[in-house]
C-alpha cells in the first residue's frame, strides 16, 4: 500500500528519488492523481511552508523540497493531463513580475490542460508588458495570473489596468490566484475570477468562459 | 581598507524614527560612534521612504554636514536626490551608485565630475543582474572602460560585483570572489567594494557568513566595504585579516587594536 504520508515526508526533506519511486508507486496502485497531489505533494509542501515560517528552514532546504516537488509533478502530469480532442479554451498564464514562485502555477496549469485547455505557460518574474502581449495572441481567452507575495500582489492590478488601456478586457478574461490572494482582494482589484486551488481554478476557467 | 558606515539607512527601524522625527541628535550620535569605530564614509540612505526620500535624505545630509566632520556616501537609486544631496555636500563625497544601465549612466556621471566625487560601480546593465560570472565580468569591466573614457580617475572608482545569496545560487560567493580578482588585476589603481550582508541571505547565524565572507573578498583584493563599524566581531576580522594579508607594517594597527581592547570577542 503507497503511504502518502511518507510521501509528503520525502518531499519535506527533499529526497527527489523517493519522491518520484513513492509517486510512480501510488499511480501503479490506482490511487488518484488528485489524492496523491492533495495527501502527499501539496501536504508536505504546506509544512515546508509552515517550517519555513517558523525558522526551522531555510531557503537551500526549501529549494531542495521545491526541486522534489517538480519532480513529482512530472510524474504525475501524463495522469493530470488526459487531454480530450479538442481545446475547451486557451489560457496565458504566468507568474507576475518579482516574484519567482512557479509550483502553484504550475500545477494550476496542469490542471487546466488536464481538463482539455489549451495553456500558454509564460513562466516567472513576467513583466506587465508581457502579460498584454500574450492577452493579443491569436485564441487567448483567459489571462491568469499569479502571485505569492504580498510586494509582487500590486502587480496583479497594474496588469489589469494594463490591459483595461490596451483594451483587451473585452477579448480576455482574468484570473488571479495564489496563497496570499483572496476573493475580496480580486475583487477589489476588478480580476474576473479567483481560485484558491488549482482544481477549483479549472472550474472556475469554465464559468468564465461559459462551459460550466 | 575603506570602511564605509552603514547604519544610517532608513532600513534600519532606529534610523528610520530618526528620520520622522527630524530627530538631529540621534543622527549626529550615530555619525560620531561610526568615526569613532573606524568608519570613513558615512552611508546615508533614506529609499525606503519611497516618496519622502528625497526630503529626509536632504535633511540627514544637511544635518551631517553642519554637525560632523566626514565625508558622505550618499546613496539612491534616484539621480535627481544625489543631485540635490551633492549640492548640500559639496566636494570630495561618494556616490552610491552609478551602474551600466544607460539612463543612471548618462543622469549619474555629469554628478560625480561635477561634485568630483568617489563612485560604487554596480555590475549590472539594461538586462539586470547578471549572475555568471563571464556576463558579469563583461558589463563590470566595460562599466570600468566607460568611466576611465569619460573622465573618471580610477583611485575614484570603487566597482561592486554585487553579491548573490549563497542559499538561492551556491556559487554566488565564488562569483563575487573572481570578479574583484579580475577588475583589481586588470584595472591597476581601481578599487573593489561591497555590501557584506547579501551573501548570508536565508540562512541562520549570518553575521558569521558575512564575517567569513570578508575575510575572503579582502584576500581576493577587496579594499572597500560597506559594513556597521559597531558590530565587534566583524571589525575584529577587518583588523586580523589585514594583518595576516600583509597590509600591517609591523602588525602595527593589529597591536594598537588589541591595547584598544577591539579584539576581545
Ligand atoms: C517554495 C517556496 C519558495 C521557493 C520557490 C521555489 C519555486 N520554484 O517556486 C523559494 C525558496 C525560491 C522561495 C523564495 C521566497 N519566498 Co517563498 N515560499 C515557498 C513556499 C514554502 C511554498 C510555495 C508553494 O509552492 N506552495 C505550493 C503550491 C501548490 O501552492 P500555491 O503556490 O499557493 O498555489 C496554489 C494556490 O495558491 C492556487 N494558485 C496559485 N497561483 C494561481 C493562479 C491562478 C490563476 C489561480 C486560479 C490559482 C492559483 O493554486 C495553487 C495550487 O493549488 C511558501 C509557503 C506557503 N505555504 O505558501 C513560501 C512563501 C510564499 N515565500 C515567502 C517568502 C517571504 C519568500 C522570499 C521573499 C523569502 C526570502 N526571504 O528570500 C523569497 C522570494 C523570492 C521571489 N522573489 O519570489 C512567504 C511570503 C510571505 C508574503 N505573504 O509575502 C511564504 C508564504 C512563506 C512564509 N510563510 O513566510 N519561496
Amino acid at each position: 500500500m503507497a503511504d502518502l504520508r511518507q510521501l509528503s515526508e520525502a518531499l519535506q526533506k527533499g529526497d527527489m528519488e523517493t519522491v518520484k519511486k513513492l509517486t510512480s508507486d501510488a499511480l501503479n496502485e490506482g490511487l488518484s492523481p488528485a489524492r496523491i497531489l492533495s495527501d502527499g505533494l501539496i501536504a508536505g509542501m504546506d509544512i515546508v511552508g509552515e517550517k519555513f515560517k517558523k525558522n526551522e528552514m531555510y531557503i537551500p532546504e526549501v529549494l531542495i523540497a521545491a526541486r522534489a516537488m517538480h519532480a513529482g509533478l512530472s510524474i504525475l502530469q501524463p495522469k493530470l493531463v488526459e487531454t480530450g480532442a479538442k481545446p475547451v479554451g486557451k489560457i496565458a498564464i504566468g507568474t507576475v513580475k518579482g516574484d519567482l514562485h512557479d509550483i502553484g502555477k504550475n500545477l494550476v496549469g496542469m490542471m487546466l490542460r488536464g481538463a482539455g485547455f489549451e495553456v500558454l505557460d509564460l513562466g516567472i518574474d513576467v513583466s506587465t508588458e508581457k502579460f498584454v502581449e500574450a492577452a493579443k495572441q491569436e485564441g487567448v481567452q483567459i489571462v491568469g495570473m499569479s502571485a505569492l507575495l504580498s510586494t509582487t500582489m500590486p502587480h496583479l492590478k497594474m496588469v489589469i489596468e494594463a490591459l483595461h488601456q490596451a483594451g483587451l478586457t473585452s477579448k480576455v478574461k482574468i484570473m488571479v490566484g495564489g496563497a496570499p490572494i483572496t476573493q475580496r482582494y480580486a475583487d477589489e482589484i476588478g480580476a474576473d475570477g479567483y481560485a484558491p486551488d488549482a482544481a477549483s481554478g479549472v472550474d472556475k476557467a469554465r464559468q468564465l468562459l461559459g462551459i460550466a | 581598507m575603506l570602511i564605509i558606515g552603514e547604519r544610517l539607512n532608513t532600513s534600519r527601524k532606529q534610523a528610520a524614527e530618526a528620520a520622522e522625527k527630524f530627530a538631529a541628535t540621534f543622527i549626529k550620535a550615530e555619525a560620531e560612534a561610526q568615526l569613532q569605530a573606524g568608519a570613513h564614509f558615512l552611508d546615508v540612505n533614506a529609499g525606503t521612504f519611497a516618496e519622502r526620500e528625497m526630503e529626509y535624505l536632504l535633511w540627514m545630509a544637511k544635518t551631517l554636514r553642519a554637525e560632523v566632520d566626514a565625508p558622505l556616501c550618499i546613496d539612491s537609486s534616484d539621480p535627481v536626490v544625489i543631485r540635490e544631496a551633492l549640492r548640500i555636500c559639496g566636494k570630495g563625497m561618494m556616490v552610491n551608485s552609478i551602474s551600466a544601465e544607460k539612463d543612471t549612466y548618462a543622469a549619474v556621471l555629469p554628478l560625480i565630475k561635477e561634485h568630483e566625487c568617489k563612485v560604487v560601480a554596480l555590475c549590472m546593465g539594461d538586462g539586470g543582474i547578471p549572475t555568471e560570472f563571464e556576463n558579469k565580468l563583461e558589463i563590470g569591466c566595460e562599466l570600468v572602460e566607460t568611466l576611465l573614457r569619460d573622465g573618471i580617475a580610477a583611485d575614484d572608482i570603487y566597482i561592486d560585483p554585487l553579491i548573490m545569496a549563497v542559499s538561492t545560487a551556491q556559487d554566488g560567493g565564488v562569483v563575487a570572489l573572481r570578479m574583484i580578482q579580475e577588475v583589481r588585476n586588470r584595472y591597476p589603481g581601481v578599487h573593489a567594494v561591497c555590501g557584506l550582508s547579501n551573501i548570508s541571505f536565508g540562512l541562520p547565524e549570518r553575521r558569521l557568513l558575512n564575517r567569513i565572507f570578508l575575510v575572503a573578498a579582502m584576500s581576493a583584493g577587496l579594499d572597500a566595504v560597506i559594513l556597521d563599524p559597531l558590530d565587534k566581531q566583524m571589525m575584529a576580522s577587518l583588523i586580523a585579516a589585514k594583518t595576516v594579508l600583509g597590509r600591517d607594517e609591523y602588525c602595527s594597527q593589529y597591536l594598537a587594536a588589541f591595547r584598544a581592547h577591539k579584539l576581545e570577542q
